[in-house]
């Protein structure tokens, strides 16, 4: 029987030697006020990808250091091809331009001061255009799995996420740990009542520190606004579909990383610097989540929910798998692997695994995602606190 | 044989209801990976996504599932009886915020 093994994979040679599996030519805003001008570049060339956001402005500190490393690693990432960067002065643009630039993949950056929109549309246009035709004539070349570097979150959890659709991509990951490749799960505050289980996973001591640290760090954060993560969790709608403790809603959540090993602890959008996988302190808000693995590198996102979660990412695709007879059947436009059969003893876990690395050759070699089909294009950044 | 649990772990206290089942009924349990464990008499009605007992749990001992302590069980609980917020509770709630545990 062919299996996900017998489809060749193809992708994206990027100068630095990374894999991607689309081709974005990027108009990237340094700023909320350059969206405008980003969005008129978009328009006039066929074939870019406008990324718009709302911060850049009197940002500092670490919150600054964030969004600088967001935008940066976003243009970064393998999907992309090349990147026109559109701010609204000179120095912060640069910034933006130079890291991406050591990727050795084309940027360019124009300023909007002592021009105007028009005219800066006019000149990122031209330059747009190049780009297009740049990389519309980059082949797509043979691959392989250890190449592709693959992320991962659930949304709208419920009782089949613990039970199935968790522990599927926990044997993905345990699969794609043996052959290589790089990994990257987190939500920091999610883990709440299985950090023992991470802790255990933890390559060396040292790590599982790094991550106490990040994790006790988190909860002072929400325990400072007088909030308790253990008195809501979990939710009403969790111990109707029979969760009972906090620790059982963790547990099923950390499924996603089935018995891999820890190997680093990444900052927010830090882009991972070795096989194996890596837990990325970050926000367990989904959308906000999956903006800092595309910024880190991610070129695959794979999306577990019960209720339906419905997020996309505009350059890492996200594939969504659901156990949920019901999300299946109500939401299937949304839903891209569909595991249901796990419960109905149809298969076992490693031929929800195989349905699951079909879907991700596919995606890999082109196939759009529902998220990408249903223009799910999320990109938040996370902000840490109020600008000055 | 009516196969309708899955145990995460072999040797999990608790299994999960993959259907609404009834009591009385005598229903198979099936580990992710597809391997026969046992068969269960249950002793309550459990709906899709609870859990019930694989054993007999005395009062205040760790559940186990997912090869994890998921909370203790407040009430004795028998083989086949639905486990839920009724009959355990969290430890990490426990340890942290409530009076009940503290001596």
């Amino acid at each position: 029987m062919a299996t996900y093994k017998d489809i060749p994979l193809t992708g994206y040679r990027r100068e630095n030697g990374r894999i991607g599996i689309r081709n974005h030519v990027l108009i990237l805003s340094v700023d909320d006020i350059s969206n405008a001008a980003v969005e008129g570049v978009a328009s006039l060339i066929r074939g870019t990808t406008a990324l718009p956001h709302p911060y850049g402005r009197l940002q500092f500190g670490a919150d600054l250091e964030l969004t600088f490393n967001t935008l940066i690693g976003t243009g970064r990432n393998p999907n992309v091809a090349a990147v026109v960067v559109i701010g609204i002065e000179p120095q912060w643009t640069d910034y933006i331009v130079k890291g991406i630039a050591e990727t050795g993949k084309p940027v360019v950056g124009f300023s909007i001061e002592r021009y105007g929109d028009l005219k800066t549309i006019e000149m990122a246009s031209r330059k747009a255009k190049e780009f297009v035709q740049f990389a519309t004539e980059l082949p797509r070349i043979p691959v392989k799995w250890e190449e592709i570097w693959v992320s991962t979150k659930c949304g709208e959890s419920d009782t089949t996420s613990g039970l199935a659709s968790n522990p599927t991509v926990g044997r993905v990951f345990e699969r794609l740990e043996k052959n290589g490749n790089t990994l990257i799960f987190g939500e920091t505050t999610e883990v709440t009542g299985a950090e023992d289980k991470i802790i255990e996973q933890c390559a060396t001591k040292e790590i599982a520190a790094q991550f106490k640290a990040a994790f006790d760090n988190y909860q002072e954060l929400v325990e400072s606004q007088g909030v308790s993560l253990l008195g809501t969790q979990p939710t009403e709608g969790n111990i109707r579909g029979g969760l009972s403790t906090i620790e059982e809603k963790a547990f099923g959540n950390v499924e996603k990383i089935g018995r891999c090993t820890i190997v680093s602890i990444l900052q927010p959008a830090e882009a991972p610097k070795g096989p194996g996988l890596h837990f990325m302190d970050s926000s367990s808000a989904a959308a906000e989540m999956v903006t800092l693995c595309c910024a880190a590198g991610a070129v695959l996102h794979l999306f577990t929910t019960g209720q339906g979660n419905i997020i996309g990412n505009k350059i890492e695709p996200v594939i969504k798998l659901s156990a949920n007879p019901l999300t299946v059947e109500t939401m299937s436009e949304h839903i891209d692997v569909d595991i249901t059969g796990l419960l109905r003893f149809d298969y076992n876990l490693d031929g929800a695994a195989d349905c699951t690395m079909e879907m991700m050759a596919h995606t890999i070699n082109g196939r759009l995602t529902n998220a990408e089909t249903l223009r799910h294009d999320e990109f938040v950044i996370t902000k840490l606190y109020r600008s000055s | 044989m009516k196969k309708g649990i899955l145990l995460h772990e072999v040797n999990d206290d608790v299994g999960v209801a993959v259907m609404d089942l009834k009591v009385g009924e005598d229903i198979g349990v099936v580990t992710l990976e597809g391997k026969a464990v046992k068969q269960i008499k249950l002793v309550s009605n459990i709906p899709l996504g609870h859990k019930i007992a694989m054993r007999d749990l005395a009062l205040n001992k760790q559940v186990i599932e997912y090869g994890h302590s998921i909370g203790a069980t407040v009430a004795p609980i028998v083989a086949g009886e639905h486990v839920h917020v009724h009959n355990i509770k969290s430890l990490r709630w426990a340890a942290s915020k409530s009076k009940l545990f503290e001596n």
